[in-house]
């Protein structure tokens, strides 16, 4: 119990200080009267004139005019009509994206790692094919609007590193009173994470590389491997119980989650990132008949020509990272997207992480300094992740009928320094106001305590 | 002090943590192989070398369009517009380029041997990096392809009072005792909160079965210390007295090796590098400091010390922090970007650290971020990685800036450093190319040579000499995967 109460205060803190601030409460008020009843809010015209538009459809629109109506791009182009009645922001001298689709965080699933309270990403048991991350997103976390500032406008939400079938992923926008509100996408895939074949692993417990003999890791491999076929056996037994006999089949929930994949209407999310890992899931998908797609991926490029041939995409982990191998190349992570893209892979980036999350512009820039073409990193937080999702024809691009998530910056969104100076998700101005930037407006105006100027820097 | 020499590359099996879904970490086994050969990869530059026609950063004196630096003895010998080769000296065209002074990392753990955790006890002061630096951690070849060249190697976080610190040059190539800087105060490493506390491990107080388990324990544990360290202070300062005055009575004080680092804490020939995350914390240890007459030189993380900037600056402690890190624990959910803008705001002296070998490899786009979360202007943001650390580190006479006399650690970038885009094309320390890009990808081809006919040697060696043979144990080695603690050991 007095964990419990330890562990609410500065929630509760955080709910005292966002009254107290007025800078703060001023910019909520604007966007409140955005976005009450968010999801029945009346239609809400919005035009955004002399802007860049960076489209990702074709080639940029210099001075255009982006027209929202009703939560969807209305219409984009240079000499487009503004509608009468239309709040009109002047976007001289900024740009305009479609906004970033994170395609792998947990967003929504953790507040703070180290504590356990707070975290709701990994189930226990290694078969948990009916959960669905969204059932556990918390619309409140603070993770969340901060993201939102750096131009992430939706991301995928995915529901654990642990177990075999980790649950199904979710597609949420970052924005909304509810999580009903929030959804794009309640299920975008099956999460598995590939068994791993290690013979060390590190334990934390006692802070120490464990090893164990190859042959004992191989057969709990085999066997791993061997039940993961069997679900998918078992899923097309209760397919085929349920065409036959619908009436009189138990009700099994973990086989019903399994559906939509045995049918190919929705990919296995495979997290692999050691070569041979790779390979095993691959074979594994194609011998099954099953859609996939690859997340993690650090050995992708030894894979590449596979992974092309098949046509299968990859959801790559954050480019600032440390090469896998001593002897590898010091840049090996930073030119990956660009090897997998030259080898005609589909790539999108992704944070993997929650917090972190707002550095997925600057992840994708580090990609693009070691040879990715700067449209194709766009994409690869755009585009291609709706597309893997099968968003497309809603998200991805600012095309006239998709869904208006989209952000206004001041300069290349890739860049360190820019900023995004406005955000609009399902087509609501949406604030940009975060924990972070409170947190500096309030200590900034700190008094000066009496008797605290600064007397020598160093002995 | 001796140092570890390691002469051949030890099975050692480097741990490699890397941010991952839960925020946490991969833990996997480096592969095998030995790193890009220092030999191959740097250039050896007799006599003078001219660096000409770049954007030069100077970041003390403001930047230099369409300048020079000319490098001789391994020193900056002249810097500016009018600057001409002396006959024999390289010349290395950079038009279209930037120099800016080596990155210098005021928080890192790498080249270390081991662990760098004596985490069995609350104070452990007895024992230092010095004795553990290995010359042949890869990072360091990966920390110079970031621009960084110097770095400073610290104690982990696992004892209120920790081991003692070693600032290095990244000379990769050279052994143990070739990457000490050399006039380099010597440290020690405090460390505050969750950490010395072993929350994270556990969840109850002393459940690690060590004093201490709160914060209150921490700073006792300190405060203790510090108590013992006067009276032993004033052992040793009673002896001298007496024996100075040939007192024949006098009996030399037993050592005490946990003690003679902390009176020279008290003595000022010792910088105190103290872990800290909550305001509330950092206020309590600048107390003690001061109830014991000494200067906390360098407040590491600091992630809420922009509650208490102005008493940082009053005490006159530096403040080494992270750019954007985060919420991956609850001493860190305070934590906001704007830290180091608004510290600098105050008048602490500011810089931003890695703790992290990945991190490490672009602290001048970390730097970048305090313009982008607080405003700061280009050439303060170049401080928070150069002067500012080495002014923390009381180096700033030999590194930190492009001045004359100041050793030639120098970056040339591709780009202007602070944009996402710019990569490091070559780097110096001491006037000598120890990275540079175009000789590392042609080397590539050579290296990946090297490693098949190896591969091929050891297969033909072990083939038909055991019919059950084991399977060879490293292509077998996956990373495992694992949570844990975001950072390695801070």
């Amino acid at each position: 119990m007095t964990v419990h109460t330890f562990q609410q205060t500065p929630r509760q803190t955080r709910r005292t200080a966002r009254v107290t601030q007025t800078a703060a409460a001023a910019l909520l008020a604007v966007v409140a009267s955005a976005s009450p009843l968010f999801a029945q809010a009346p239609a809400k015209t919005y035009a955004i004139e002399n802007a860049r538009i960076v489209t990702l459809a074709g080639a940029p629109i210099e001075n255009g005019t982006l027209v929202i109506v009703d939560g969807k791009i209305a219409a984009v182009g240079a000499g487009v009509a503004v509608p009468a009645g239309a709040e009109r922001i002047d976007g001289k001298g900024l740009q305009i994206y479609p906004g970033f689709f994170d395609a792998a965080t947990q967003l929504g699933l953790t507040e703070v790692g180290a504590v356990r309270a707070t975290v709701d990403t990994n189930e226990l048991g290694d078969y948990n094919p009916q959960l669905v991350a969204a059932m556990a997103v918390h619309p409140a976390s603070d993770h969340i609007p901060v993201a939102r500032a750096n131009g992430i406008t939706h991301a995928m939400t995915v529901p654990g590193t642990s177990g075999v079938i980790a649950g199904q992923a979710s597609v949420i926008a970052l924005n909304g009173w509810t999580v009903e509100e929030m959804l794009i996408a309640p299920s975008a895939g099956m999460i598995v994470n590939w068994p791993q074949l290690a013979t060390s692993t590190f334990d934390f417990t006692t802070f120490s590389q464990r090893s164990r003999p190859f042959t004992e890791v191989k057969a709990e491999y085999d066997k791993k491997i061997a039940d993961l076929t069997e679900w998918i056996a078992r899923a097309r037994r209760y397919q085929q119980a349920v065409d036959t006999a619908a009436a009189t089949t138990p009700r099994d929930l973990k086989l019903e989650a399994m559906l939509p994949v045995i049918k190919g209407e929705r990919p296995l999310i495979i997290s692999a990132n050691r070569e041979r890992a790779i390979r095993d899931a691959l074979k594994f998908c194609e011998e099954q008949k099953l859609r996939v797609v690859i997340y993690g991926g650090d050995e992708a490029r030894k894979v590449k020509d596979l992974l092309a041939k098949q046509k299968v995409p990859v959801i790559l982990g954050p480019t600032l990272t440390m090469p896998s191998d001593d002897d590898e190349p010091y840049d090996s992570p930073f030119t990956l997207p660009s090897d997998l893209h030259k080898a005609g892979i589909k790539v999108a980036l992704a944070t993997f992480n929650s917090a972190d999350s707002r550095t997925l512009p600057y992840e994708t820039g580090n990609a693009v300094a070691y040879g990715l073409p700067h449209e194709e990193g766009l994409k690869a937080i755009s585009l291609y992740p709706a597309q893997i999702f099968g968003l497309d024809k809603q998200l991805g691009t600012i095309e006239t009928g998709k869904i208006a998530n989209v952000i206004v910056t001041s300069g290349d969104p890739l860049e360190l320094t820019t900023e995004v100076k406005y955000l609009f998700i399902k087509g609501q101005l949406t604030s940009l106001d975060n924990k972070h930037q409170r947190s500096y407006e309030t200590w900034r105006s700190r008094p000066r305590p009496t008797g605290t100027t600064r007397t020598t820097a160093s002995k | 002090m001796t140092h570890t020499q390691t002469l051949t590359r030890r099975s050692r099996r480097a741990l490699r943590v890397r941010r991952t879904l839960t925020g946490a970490a991969i833990v996997g086994l480096a592969g095998f192989g030995s790193p890009a050969s220092a030999q191959d990869s740097r250039a050896a530059s007799g006599g003078a070398t001219l660096i000409q026609d770049a954007t030069v950063l100077t970041v003390t004196n403001g930047t230099i369009q369409k300048g020079s630096v000319l490098i001789r003895d391994g020193k900056i010998a002249a810097v500016g517009t009018n600057v001409s080769a002396p006959a024999g000296a390289k010349v290395i065209d950079a038009a279209g380029k930037f120099v800016m002074p080596g990155i210098i990392d005021c928080h890192s753990h790498i080249a270390v041997e081991g662990g760098v955790n004596e985490g069995s006890v609350s104070v452990s002061s007895m024992v230092g990096i010095e004795d553990v630096v290995d010359p042949e951690d890869p990072d360091i070849y990966r920390g110079l392809a970031g621009g960084v060249t110097t770095a400073n190697v610290l104690h982990g976080s696992a004892n209120a009072i920790g081991g003692k610190n070693q600032v290095i040059k990244l000379r990769w190539g050279k052994d143990a005792k070739g990457l000490v800087f050399e006039d380099a105060l010597p440290g020690i490493k405090f460390a505050l909160g969750e950490n010395p506390k072993r929350s994270n491990l556990s969840g109850v107080a002393g459940a690690s079965g060590r004093y201490p388990g709160t914060r209150m324990g921490v700073i006792d544990t300190i405060r203790q210390a510090f108590v013992d360290a006067r009276e032993y202070k004033r052992e040793w300062d009673d002896y001298r007295a007496r024996a100075a005055k040939n007192d024949k009575t006098a009996i030399t004080p037993r050592r005490d090796l946990k003690l003679e680092p902390l009176v020279e804490v008290l003595e000022g020939k010792r910088l105190v590098h103290a872990h800290s995350y909550r305001a509330d914390e950092i206020l309590q240890l600048l107390r003690v400091a001061e109830e014991f007459n000494f200067r906390i030189a360098t407040l590491q993380h600091v992630l809420e010390g922009y509650r208490v900037a102005d008493e940082i600056a009053k005490h006159g402690a530096g403040a080494s922090t992270f750019s954007d890190w985060w919420a991956y624990k609850m001493e860190a959910y305070e934590a906001i970007p704007y830290n180091a803008a608004l510290m600098t705001e105050r008048g602490v002296l500011v810089s931003i650290n890695s703790d992290s070998a990945e991190e490490h490899r672009h602290l001048n786009q970390e730097a970048a971020k305090a313009i982008r979360y607080g405003g700061m202007s280009p050439d303060e943001a170049l401080k928070l990685v150069t002067i500012n650390p080495a002014r923390q580190l009381r180096i700033d006479k030999r590194v930190g800036s492009i001045e004359v006399g100041k050793d030639a650690d120098l970056v040339i970038y591709d780009k202007h450093p602070l944009s996402v885009y710019a990569i490091p094309q070559t780097v110096f320390v001491d006037g000598t190319v120890y990275f540079d890009r175009q000789q590392d990808l042609a080397n590539r081809a050579r290296l990946a040579e090297e490693k098949q006919t190896l591969k091929d040697t050891e297969k033909k060696g072990t083939a038909g000499k055991e019919k059950d043979s084991k399977p060879p144990t490293t292509p077998q080695t996956t990373p495992g995967q694992t949570t844990g603690p975001k950072e390695s050991h801070e």
